[in-house]
């Protein structure tokens, strides 16, 4: 805490203030809670208070069949759905021993990449508007949008796929929307140093951004950090590439990590950075799959009364906020025994309590944007 | 009034009270930016650049003290329906509220979860409910064109017993 | 290193404290016992050769059938370095189950253990801030139980549905 100014003035005394900030308040990305205590502008604590979009995800898994807790999943992160899906999917897959059509592994790859796309698009966009910058925020849903017709001319929705069923993928990517896939590659490559020359290099951003709340390797080991806030503190892991799935192998593609690009390392400036390097490896991913795309079904038989042995498994698939896990427990019936669904964002919001000790009210704005947290994924 | 036929020039022109305060109203409301879930990406999208909701004079504003129209975007669960029903009342009257999507009509898919609220209608009342899983762009356009039309029917200076006896609770 | 001989070491290191050591499954499980957890925890993290620096998931499961009732908590731990895996399993009483926390070893398990807290009922000991998370302080009953039973209302607000979702849930 900082030194009060007039310590033995009865006249000028300070003392410190307890705000509540959210459930409703623009820069809280959803439904998030912080109980913030703070001396003028310094921030003695902020503790989060989550659970306002606790939808009983996991109980509901309970009650369904494998094949209809798919559309579920897509709640659980609605802004990455696919990979929601593609982790149940693999999930459920692994216990029953079902293949997956080697068509069906490229749909997944495009429809998730075009999905980690979009959601980098409202995350970077979104942490434009908290500190200040409303246009970035415009221009990322103006690509985003396209991205969502190409959604819907995949899977018929814009928002909550369905998309990745249990042995593949449910409907087949034509020809046709494959080429509108690369047409719009081609016009969103130069878009991203359209942002980079907007946002990423704005004085203005960079200051707000650079050496703000420092997050150690250790601290990020020790918090269970995931995806692009672990990379950004300097460790070079992706599930993509270090626990391969689908026909992430076969793909070559780089892994961003922070790098302490205009301070520190770890800092705020990393994880947006880490971001936006992102976008273009995921743009390039896609253009290699539409290239090797195969001829065959989508999707491989599986029967309508799908029953996996007893058993449980414990699958990572790697969304735009980290390691996503899917620990589903058969008990041999046709509905999972226990679905539990372990988010990046959860552990991300344990850590902001200690970050935010002695930084200003500003700076813990741009701390919870850069952290990329997602009310659904905190709460499920 | 036979001295005032054919006489105004033609930048006047008249109509009733209550027509005139409608159409102000009507054609600028401002709505709260209140996301609960998965409907208010889509909300973020119609104030974007495709849809733009800016064209009917719709702007958002981050405080309930400043808004007409009320988006309730998404799934309500007990823990916020507290929180939404004094976002509410802090709204200066004439409020009107869209329910947007399934989760807030009736629970939609969630009807089964034992932490949401069956229906934000249970809360506050509703003046239009949008449905959808999530509701499109064009759809909330559409919810908020009736909006305004059931403004526009609004007759404010004739007493209403109805209107006075929501206003005093 | 292959989780059978981090079993091993285990069991040199903590006789009669582990057990039940399950290979031939997708994530190969061991049991631990409830009072020797955060020892094993630590040991686990601070051993050069396992160095699991890193809680994944910390979760638990209602196990209902007759004659095995209990409350299974479930450790994930991962290691970056070593690039292992290994799923501790802790079998607890269904009433009143109590265990240590492992706050002190990993922070990430002070949210897990509170999630846990929250829809299960499950007691850590030496927990800094057992609180509900996810649902509200006055709420009755922890919801992932499969003996769950759902309250008439909620804060005055009628928890009942429409007539043709209860049929289909019965």
């Amino acid at each position: 805490m900082s030194e009060a100014v007039y310590p033995q003035s009865e006249v000028f005394h300070t003392e410190d203030m307890t705000i509540s900030v959210g459930p409703q308040h623009p820069s809280t990305h959803g439904v998030l809670r912080f109980v913030v205590r703070t001396d003028g502008e310094v921030i003695g604590e902020a503790i989060p208070d989550v659970g306002y979009l606790h939808r009983s995800i996991e109980k509901i898994g309970e009650k369904c069949t494998y094949h209809g807790y798919v559309p579920y999943t897509d709640r659980a992160d609605y802004l990455a759905a696919m990979f929601a899906n593609q982790g149940f999917c693999m999930a459920a897959e692994k216990l029953a021993a079902t293949e997956v059509t080697r068509r069906g592994e490229f749909c997944r790859v495009i429809a998730c990449e075009l999905n980690r796309i979009a959601s980098h698009l409202i995350s970077v966009g979104t942490f434009g508007q908290d500190i200040g910058a409303i246009t970035p925020f415009l221009h990322a849903l103006r690509e985003r949008e396209t991205i969502n017709d190409l959604m819907e001319e995949i899977c018929g929705a814009r928002l909550t796929y369905n998309y990745i069923r249990i042995g593949g993928v449910g409907y087949d990517i034509t020809q046709e929307t494959c080429d509108k896939i690369l047409t719009f590659l081609d016009h969103f490559d130069p878009i991203v140093d359209e942002y980079n020359r907007l946002l990423s290099y704005n004085k203005i951003y960079i200051e707000r951004l650079a050496n703000v709340a420092v997050i150690t390797k250790e601290e990020a080991f020790q918090y269970n950090l995931v995806g692009p806030n672990l990379r950004a503190s300097g460790i070079k892991w992706d599930i993509r590439r270090d626990i391969p799935y689908s026909v992430y192998p076969e793909l070559d593609f780089e892994v961003p990590v922070g790098h302490g690009e205009k301070g520190t390392l770890g800092d705020c400036y990393d994880r947006y950075w880490v971001r936006m390097q992102e976008l273009q490896e995921s743009s390039k991913i896609v253009r290699q799959c539409l290239k090797m795309m195969p001829k065959g079904p989508a999707i491989s038989k599986v029967p309508r009364k799908f029953k996996p042995p007893a058993g449980e498994v414990y699958v990572r698939v790697e969304a735009p906020r980290g390691d996503m896990g899917y620990y589903v427990v058969s008990d041999g019936s046709e509905y999972p025994y226990r679905v539990r669904i372990r988010t990046g964002s959860f552990t991300a919001m344990g850590i902001i309590d200690k970050l935010s000790r002695g930084i200003m009210v500003a700076d813990l704005i741009a701390l919870i944007a850069s952290l990329d947290v997602d009310a659904p994924e905190i709460d499920r | 009034m036979q001295p005032l036929l054919n006489s105004l020039p033609e930048t006047v022109f008249t109509t009733k009270v209550d027509e005139l305060l409608n159409w102000g109203r009507a054609s600028s409301q401002w709505y709260m930016l209140f996301g609960l879930a998965c409907c208010a990406i889509e909300l973020m999208q119609t104030g974007g650049p495709r849809a733009d909701l800016d064209r009917f004079g719709c702007v958002p504003r981050a405080t309930p003290r400043q808004s007409d129209l009320m988006i309730v975007a998404g799934t309500l669960t007990y823990k916020m329906a507290k929180r939404t029903k004094l976002l509410y009342d802090q709204m200066p009257d004439p409020k009107y509220v869209i329910s947007m999507g399934s989760c807030s009509n009736c629970g939609g898919l969630f009807q089964v979860a034992y932490s949401v609220c069956k229906g934000v209608d249970k809360i506050i009342p509703v003046d239009v409910y949008v449905p959808g899983c999530p509701p499109r762009p064009e759809a909330l356009t559409e919810g908020l064109l009736r909006i305004q039309d059931k403004m526009m029917r609004e007759r404010w200076l004739v007493k209403d017993p109805a209107r006075e006896e929501r206003a005093g609770t | 290193m292959q989780v059978q001989e981090i079993y091993n070491k285990l069991e040199k290191q903590f006789p009669g404290k582990v057990g039940l050591f399950r290979g031939d499954i997708f994530d190969p499980c061991l049991n631990v016992d409830a009072g020797a957890i955060v020892e094993v925890c630590r040991y686990l993290r601070d051993d050069p050769e396992t160095s699991f620096e890193v809680l994944s998931d910390l979760t638990a499961v209602d196990w209902t059938k007759k004659d095995d009732e209990k409350i299974q908590v479930v450790y994930h731990l991962f290691s970056y370095g070593k690039r292992h895996q290994i799923v501790l399993k802790v079998d607890l009483p269904r009433e009143a189950p109590r265990i240590a926390t492992v706050e002190g070893v990993w922070k990430a398990a002070n949210w897990f253990e509170r999630e846990v807290f929250d829809l299960f009922g499950v007691d850590f000991v030496g927990h800094s801030d057992l609180r509900r998370i996810m649902l509200p302080e006055d709420w009755i009953g922890h919801p992932l139980r499969k003996d769950y039973v759902e309250q008439e209302e909620y804060d005055g607000i009628s928890t009942q549905r429409a007539p043709l979702v209860e049929k289909l849930l019965k």
